[in-house]
């Protein structure tokens, strides 16, 4: 009654042919999606990003699914703009830097050209190997949209409420376009970089009076672990 | 009935609608049972609406966000070695174990690496984390179930690891001792024989748990069969960890990918359940519990001489990438996606718990069963509210 079954073969071996693998991917992809494949970034050995253009999105989950990446793993968004307020490690009572004021956008791997990016990461657990996908969300003025995963992958579908309500971007297509988390009569868009974290904005950073010039040494004792 | 008071008349128009009331009920036109925030079968604060015909669930739908805390949000005014307090009260029973990818992802950035003996330890760490997590998962299930006894041995034997936990980090709960390049301290003398020594209890205490709660007729007559979940089905909502190896997935993150730990040098099992049942996730996360304490005596053994911590410098600056990193938490596949910016701290992480995709099924798969099995499902599903909300 209890008998194991064992799936798959667990002898899978990814590293030696791991360039091989996953630029397989990406041609795949290429092959799937045409010109909607926009770029794409390879870290032998390790990871994949694909970034595929805003129509080709639903198309993009679809094909990697048919492909065999049937794991649905998360879906998130990134704003890369950098936030008006600081790090908050930086003194909250001083004016904003000049820098700041003329905020310089810089897109991680496979470049991005809007300021709100949809990240998403499937794997295929039969070979192991995982691709995270990036599409930028175009800025039209209006609402943010972006076409639905739910119909491709159905977890997508608490994801997709979550970023919804905490990027302001809609997913055309979703069965359940309720908020996840915060309260119905909510406003704003917590994890948009110009939402400020009030907590900060009333009472200062705390650890901010401990903090003293450290000795730029390159070496480091037993306590480098980074308190303070 | 002109003879009757203002009064009499208006109990009388009162009763009717008291007996018209009762007579829709009686009908079983549906209703809707509320299940939380509050209710003490939820452990923390989760809410179930569900729509009943009945006895059966037409539909029904868990409603989170009552424990939010905004970690993602939180991350972003943090530096790096900050952040591993934080992320620490994600899933509060198996605490280190929260630590270690978020370590791991910036560790890959900076591309450092811990010593071998702080891959060593961390893994050992790991590995109590889970025993302390899922043996407590065991003791709770059968409470849920109206089995009071097991959750009492299940607190005792927990204790003993929370002790060795605090022995070599200093929190039972809160360990917060990763460090980015290795760990916060060495072991502590003697801590190694008491390790060997309440592995062998934690043995014994899956033995009885298997005896008292997995041999009882009860117990199987309400999970065997019960919540169903297809392979094809889990993986679609992202199910991970015991859930979805009972589903009859191979699939461990712990055997399956290459990470600076040490589970690679020890001699282990990955049990999988080809009946995606309740029994099943329960029974698999069983075997999984003993597979920890045979991981845990053989690191033992085998700890490499040398430093816990790798050369790094005091002031943590990590370079602009982005990374993802995720390990076989004890509730399931848990990962953090690093975007760094080259400052002291992350640009954005996103966290990926386990819970949370766990739980997103719900809907699926309490459609059309019975109330008593909403309970019995919620708990062989396993979650954590500090994981679903972050």
């Amino acid at each position: 009654m209890l008998a194991v079954v064992p799936l798959s073969d667990t002898d899978v071996d990814t590293a030696p042919a791991a360039d091989e693998l996953r630029d397989g991917i990406v041609a795949d992809l290429r092959t799937d999606l045409g010109d909607g494949v926009i770029d794409s970034h390879v870290a032998s050995g390790d990871d994949v990003w694909v970034r595929v253009s805003a129509e080709s999105w639903a198309a993009a989950g679809d094909a990697l699914r048919r492909r065999g990446f049937t794991y649905f793993c998360f879906l998130s968004a990134i704003d890369w703009m950098p936030s008006p307020y600081g790090n908050g490690e930086s003194d909250p009572s001083a004016e904003p830097d000049e820098d700041a004021a003329a905020p310089e956008m810089r897109p991680g791997y496979t470049g991005g050209d809007t300021r709100f990016q949809l990240l998403a990461r499937v794997v295929d657990p039969q070979r192991h190997v995982g691709v995270t996908l990036k599409a930028d969300v175009p800025d039209t003025g209006e609402q943010l949209s972006m076409p639905t995963w739910v119909p491709v992958y159905a977890g997508a579908n608490w994801h997709e409420r979550e970023t919804a309500e905490m990027f302001g971007i809609a997913f055309v297509g979703h069965p359940d376009p309720r908020k996840m988390y915060l309260p119905g009569d909510f406003e704003g868009h917590p994890l948009r970089k110009d939402f400020p974290l009030l907590a900060r904005m009333v009472k200062p950073w705390p650890g901010i009076v401990d903090v003293e010039p450290m000795p730029e040494i390159d070496g480091g004792d037993d306590d480098t672990g980074g308190e303070s | 009935m002109t003879m009757l008071s203002e009064r009499q008349q208006l109990s009388y128009i009162a009763a009717q609608a008291a007996d018209a009331r009762l007579n829709v009920e009686l009908e079983t036109e549906g209703m809707t049972l509320n299940i939380g925030p509050q209710h003490p079968a939820t452990h923390g604060t989760l809410r179930i609406i569900a729509r009943l015909d009945g006895e059966q669930v037409v539909w029904a739908e868990p409603s989170a966000g009552y424990m939010h805390r905004g970690y993602e949000k939180l991350t972003e005014v943090r530096t790096f070695p900050q952040v591993t307090a934080l992320i620490n009260r994600i899933d509060w029973l198996g605490s280190f174990a929260n630590e270690v990818p978020f370590i791991l992802a910036a560790e890959k950035l900076m591309d450092i690496e811990a010593p071998p003996r702080a891959q060593h330890i961390r893994t050992i760490l790991f590995e109590l984390s889970r025993i302390a997590n899922v043996g407590l998962f065991l003791g709770d299930l059968g409470v849920q179930m109206g089995a009071v006894t097991p959750v009492f041995m299940a607190f005792r034997d927990r204790e003993y690891v929370l002790n060795l936990i605090e022995g070599a980090t200093g929190g039972r709960f809160h360990p917060n001792f990763d460090r980015i390049g290795g760990l916060k301290d060495d072991l502590p003398k003697g801590w190694i024989d008491e390790t060997k020594q309440v592995m062998k209890k934690l043995r014994r205490f899956c033995d009885e748990i298997e005896d008292l709660l997995f041999g009882n007729e009860i117990f199987q007559s309400r999970m065997r069969g019960v919540g169903v979940i297809p392979a094809d089905v889990a993986l679609q909502y992202g199910l991970s960890g015991a859930n979805l190896r009972a589903s009859g997935v191979d699939w461990d993150l712990r055997r399956d990918q290459s990470l600076p730990m040490a589970w690679d040098k020890v001699d282990w099992k990955v049990w999988t359940h080809p009946d995606g049942d309740s029994w099943a996730r329960c029974w698999v996360r069983l075997q999984e519990v003993r597979e920890s304490t045979k991981i845990v005596d053989q690191l033992l053994d085998t700890i490499p001489a040398g430093p816990v911590m790798a050369k790094v410098p005091r002031i943590i600056k990590v370079p602009e990438g982005e990374a993802w990193v995720s390990t076989e938490n004890p509730l399931g596949e848990m990962g953090y996606y690093v975007v760094s910016k080259g400052d002291l701290g992350p640009f954005r992480v996103k966290i990926r718990s386990a819970s949370f995709n766990n739980m997103s099924i719900a809907p699926w798969v309490l459609k059309g069963v019975y109330v008593p099995d909403i309970i019995t499902i919620l708990a062989s599903l396993y979650f954590i509210l500090g994981d679903i909300d972050r």
